[in-house]
This record gives C-alpha cells, sequence and structure tokens, in this order.
C-alpha cells in the first residue's frame, strides 16, 4: 500500500533525532553505575576466583575452608604465609558493634527529638547540623579518635578502673566511627518516624499520653521496619568504613574481641596492603581481592536484609 | 423541601429522650464566652454552650462551621497545633481546664475523644483497649484482662474478636475498628466522651451500630458529637447545637431545635436550604 499525501498537522517538520540522542546519553547515565559494579564483581572474582593467563588466583593457592576458618592473618609470600579471615573479621564486626552501641541509641534518640519535640526553628537548625557532621571527611574523624578520644577521654577513664588502652584500639575507631554513622540514622529514621500519620499521634494524646508515651509506644514501634533499615543500613557502613578505622584503630590482625587492644579490620587490611611493595601478582597482593570478595559478600547480604524489612514489615495506612 | 414538623424527625435510638428538659441537669461542661485563633484567623466567636451530665449533645453546622474545633478545645486536642490560642473559659465539672495547672494527660484520661478516622495502633487487639491503662501504669495481667473485656463489651465488640484478641488491630472492618476506638477510650475510664463524626466513614450498618451504641453509653458517660448527618444528631441526641461562621447559633432539647428552631438561620439549615 502507498502512502498518500500526509497533511500538513502531521508533517513534522523540526527533526526529533536529537531526542534520541537525549534518549541514549540519560540511558547511558542510569547504565554507568550498573556497569560500575559488573567491572567491580568481574576484577574481584578475577583475582580471587580464577585469574587467566599464568597468574594463580588466591582462591586457587589459599583453600576456601582455610581461608574462612583459619585463625591467623599473615599476609606475606612463601611458606609462612597465613590466610585466615577469623582476625580481620573479628575486627571488624567489634568496630562495627561498637559503632552501633554508639549510633542506634543516638540517632534514633536525635530522630525522636526532631519529629517529637523539637519546635519547628529547631528542627531548621539541628538537620543542616547533622548534615555537616555527614559531610566531614572520615580523615578527620580517625584524627579526632586518634589524638582526641583516645588519650583525652578514653584513657583516663579506663585508666580510672584501672584498664590499659593501647594508642591504637578498636574502642575508639568504634565510637568514632558510630559518631559517624549517627546522622544516617538520625535522618532516616527521622523520615519514617514523620511518616507516621498525625491522626495516629492525636488518638495516643487523646489516651492520656505523654510526649514520651507517644513517641516510645506508638510511633517508633508503627515506624519500626524502616527504623531497623536504617540501623541495618548504618550497620553496614560502619563494617566498609575504612580511614576512620585505619588511623585510630591500628594494623593488628588479632584474633580478639578484646576492643583495648589495636584491631585491623577487612578494609584497613586493604588499605594497608595495597600501598606496600610486594609484586603485584603475588599472593599477598592477591588476597586484598578475596577480602573485597567478602566485605562485599556482607555489606550486600545486610543492604538485602534491611531492603526485605523494609518491604515485608511496612505497615500501610490509608 | 421538607418543613419543620416532628413527623419528619426520624424516631431516635433507645435510651435518647429527645423532649427532656435538661436543664436542671448538672453540667457536665460549661464552656463560656470562648474565642479561638489559629494565628491571626478566628474561628470561634463568644462560643458559651453548657452540656449536661449523661447525656448526649450533638454539634451540627456546615463545613467549617467551628464545630469540629469546639470539640478540640473540651480536651485540649487543639493545644498540639502551632500557633492556635483560645481565650474564655471551659469548665469541666467545675474546674475551668483553660488554668495552666490542669495536666492535659490526666484531663484526656477523664476527657476521651473518638475521631473521624478509625486509627488502631499497628498492635493486637489486646493491647490497643489496654493502651490507655498500661499508659496510666497498669501492669497487672489479670486486670488488664478484666478491663480488655468490659471495655469490648460495653463498645458491642467483644463477640466479634474474643477468640481473636491478639491478632492485629489492623485486619478488622472499618466499623469493627472504629469500635475498638470506642472501646480503647472506655479503659481509660473517662466521664466525658467527644466523638468527632464517628461514623462519617462506615457504611449504614456499622453506622446503626455506632448509633445503638451511643445510646447504650449515655447512661453512664456524658457524650458530645460531631456530625454532618442531621438525621444522625436528631436520631442520638438529647441536645443539639448549631454552629454558623464560628458562632453558635442556638442550642436546646433536639426535638425542639428539629421542630421549632428560634433562628431562622437554624430552620433553613435543617430543613437544607444551604449546608
Amino acid at each position: 500500500m502507498t502512502m498518500g499525501k500526509l497533511p500538513a498537522w502531521a508533517v513534522q517538520r523540526v527533526s526529533r533525532r536529537h531526542e534520541k540522542l537525549i534518549q541514549a546519553v540519560l540511558f547511558l547515565c542510569a547504565a554507568l553505575s550498573v556497569l560500575t559494579t559488573g567491572a567491580i564483581i568481574l576484577v574481584l572474582l578475577g583475582n580471587a576466583v580464577y585469574a587467566p593467563g599464568a597468574r594463580n588466583a588466591f582462591f586457587e593457592q589459599v583453600s576456601l575452608w582455610e581461608f574462612l576458618t583459619g585463625t591467623h592473618w599473615k599476609p606475606v609470600d612463601g611458606p609462612a604465609g597465613r590466610f585466615g579471615i577469623i582476625p580481620l573479621l573479628s575486627g571488624t564486626i567489634m568496630v562495627a558493634v561498637i559503632a552501633s552501641l554508639v549510633s542506634v541509641p543516638a540517632g534514633l534518640g536525635a530522630a525522636i527529638y526532631m519529629s517529637e519535640y523539637a519546635a519547628p526553628r529547631e528542627r531548621e537548625f539541628l538537620k543542616p547540623v547533622l548534615e555537616i557532621l555527614a559531610g566531614i571527611p572520615s580523615v578527620v574523624y580517625g584524627f579526632f579518635a586518634l589524638k582526641f578520644i583516645t588519650p583525652w577521654i578514653l584513657k583516663p577513664a579506663l585508666g580510672l578502673l584501672g584498664l590499659e588502652l593501647g594508642t591504637f584500639n578498636a574502642l575508639s575507631a568504634g565510637i568514632v566511627v558510630g559518631i559517624m554513622v549517627t546522622p544516617l540514622i538520625a535522618s532516616l529514621s527521622e523520615d519514617v518516624i514523620r511518616s507516621v500519620p498525625r491522626s495516629l499521634r492525636e488518638a495516643a494524646y487523646a489516651l492520656g499520653s505523654t510526649r514520651f508515651d507517644v513517641s516510645v509506644r506508638v510511633v517508633v514501634p508503627a515506624a519500626l521496619s524502616g527504623i531497623l533499615a536504617a540501623f541495618l543500613l548504618a550497620f553496614s557502613r560502619a563494617i566498609g568504613e575504612t580511614m576512620a578505622v585505619v588511623i585510630a584503630g591500628g594494623q593488628q590482625p588479632i584474633a580478639t574481641l578484646n576492643p583495648l587492644r589495636g584491631a585491623q579490620t577487612m578494609t584497613s587490611f586493604m588499605v594497608h596492603a595495597s600501598t606496600g611493595d610486594s609484586a603485584a601478582d603475588s599472593i599477598s597482593r592477591m588476597s586484598i581481592y578475596a577480602i573485597g570478595i567478602a566485605l562485599f559478600a556482607i555489606t550486600l547480604t545486610i543492604n538485602l536484609i534491611s531492603g526485605w524489612i523494609l518491604r515485608r514489615y511496612r505497615e500501610v495506612y490509608q | 423541601m421538607p418543613t419543620l414538623s416532628s413527623g419528619n424527625v426520624p424516631p431516635s435510638v433507645a435510651g435518647v429522650d429527645r423532649d427532656l428538659d435538661m436543664s436542671a441537669h448538672p453540667a457536665a461542661i460549661e464552656a463560656r464566652h470562648l474565642d479561638f485563633y489559629y494565628g491571626e484567623h478566628q474561628v470561634l466567636f463568644d462560643v458559651s454552650l453548657t452540656v449536661p451530665e449523661r447525656s448526649v449533645t450533638a454539634l451540627i453546622g456546615p463545613s467549617g462551621c467551628g464545630k469540629s474545633t469546639f470539640l478540640r478545645t473540651l480536651n485540649r486536642m487543639n493545644d498540639l497545633i502551632e500557633g492556635s490560642r483560645c481565650q474564655g473559659e471551659i469548665l469541666v465539672e467545675g474546674q475551668n481546664i483553660m488554668e495552666p495547672a490542669v495536666d492535659v494527660v490526666l484531663l484526656r484520661k477523664h476527657v476521651g475523644m473518638v475521631f473521624q478516622k478509625s486509627t488502631p495502633f499497628p498492635k493486637s487487639i489486646f493491647d490497643n483497649v489496654a493502651y490507655g491503662p498500661r499508659v496510666a501504669g497498669e501492669k497487672n495481667r489479670a486486670v488488664l484482662a478484666d478491663l480488655v473485656e468490659s471495655c469490648l463489651r460495653k463498645a458491642a465488640l467483644w463477640e466479634e474478636v474474643k477468640d481473636r484478641l491478639t491478632t492485629s488491630a489492623m485486619s478488622l472492618s472499618g466499623g469493627q475498628q472504629q469500635r475498638l476506638c470506642i472501646a480503647r477510650t472506655l479503659a481509660t475510664d473517662p466521664r466525658i466522651i467527644l466523638m468527632d463524626e464517628p461514623a462519617s466513614a462506615l457504611d449504614p450498618a456499622s453506622t446503626d451500630r455506632i448509633e445503638n451504641l451511643i445510646g447504650e453509653l449515655c447512661a453512664n458517660y456524658t457524650i458530645v458529637i460531631v456530625t454532618h448527618n442531621m438525621q444522625q444528631a436528631s436520631r442520638v441526641s438529647h441536645q443539639t447545637a448549631f454552629f454558623y461562621k464560628g458562632k453558635l447559633i442556638e442550642s436546646g432539647p433536639t426535638m425542639k431545635i428539629f421542630t421549632h428552631p428560634s433562628e431562622k438561620k437554624t430552620e433553613d439549615y435543617i430543613t437544607g436550604r444551604f449546608g
């Protein structure tokens, strides 16, 4: 069938080719993060699990079992090398747990204060201040812990109890990471707390509740799924935190849960090893990728759980 | 156009005598010369109204007439609204509740409130009813269980939920949720219950149950109800107060307001000429 002559209104006068171009550029923007994630996974796997060419990947030289259960981390080439992740894992978990002990109460308390207690003007002041706290580079927090928290707060306090504190220790690293993730918890929790309908608060007040009753018995339970998700995101952020831990926590991979000693976390090992002078294809260098995969797996799992909690337990208000 | 005659007024629910002259009854609430402002905007003008004990007072009037605002001054719910201001006196059982020394937390236990939208907490049915007593410090499980049962019975909900007290209150139907909210209010042992359009979001059958419930409750409680539905006002109340543009136009025994109102405005509203 041949097309007849189109009427004037249907004839495109301006070329729309630039529309296609815009669409393509926007698609690339969206694809960039996906491609980056893919590339990172490839690099990690390509060095840890199977390396093309003559090089041997990490897990071709160290068994997965030894990696996961070994209690000694001595990343040197040759027969003396020991590659058990437990010491790094214990350091990481210790720092993240201490960080949570600091940030969960502080962050949730700040969120409740901002949404339930603060006058609008106070909130307008507090929110930006919290965001400033979140914007301070982590290396600054690291020095803050090393030069202030450890010598001026923890040492005298623990000294009174007769406890010895190392210059580098997991406690001050954990505390400072906790301070760092507090704004994250406060901000995310405040968002979900504020989304609890006003009618629910009014109903609670009408039953003779104090502000504290309303916050703790009604608002927080109603927003619990979002708050838990915020806790988990902050925990995963604490696990991934690097610079503050490198500076304040030290570089001693010891399988211990004593926070008064120095500890090496997974991330601080990665920094440490990548600035060392071992050969690029040596096993000590390859171990970075194995640790990277473990770290990636842990944080991904936590993030997926937090997303699942959000979807599964969200209260639906009509 | 309907005319004013007792034949046009629907029968009342059991327990409500609409011809009763309540003026001799002791007052549960006396509002005197009440002015209310949201910021600079005045929404109540010199409102004075007496609510007799153990009776139902209906507040009627077109949207925005101030009836809900007036209701919410009676347990100081408006305190929660930033920039609101109230002048005048409200005596609850003789005590002026506008005095700063009055504890609003205790006041709201004494003067309970049921809202238009049912607002069950995302907790079990039991925990919803037990909320008020728990906030007030009651911890004894047996005492709470008795109280929950008696309040659910008073709210005519016990038979429907007695086998699933531990399930989420969110699983109840709209009408059941609203009766749960009434039971929850009763559990704080109030003397006065304020109801802000408690049935306007419900189907006719559920509305019927709520109205009958009001007839039963007024034997023991003083009830003030805001409603858009004039049929409802005429069915459930002893006394009716008509609000218009922030002013109380008139109040009196329900049968009188619906058949022989003193004010032309009231007559126009009741016969549907505006509103």
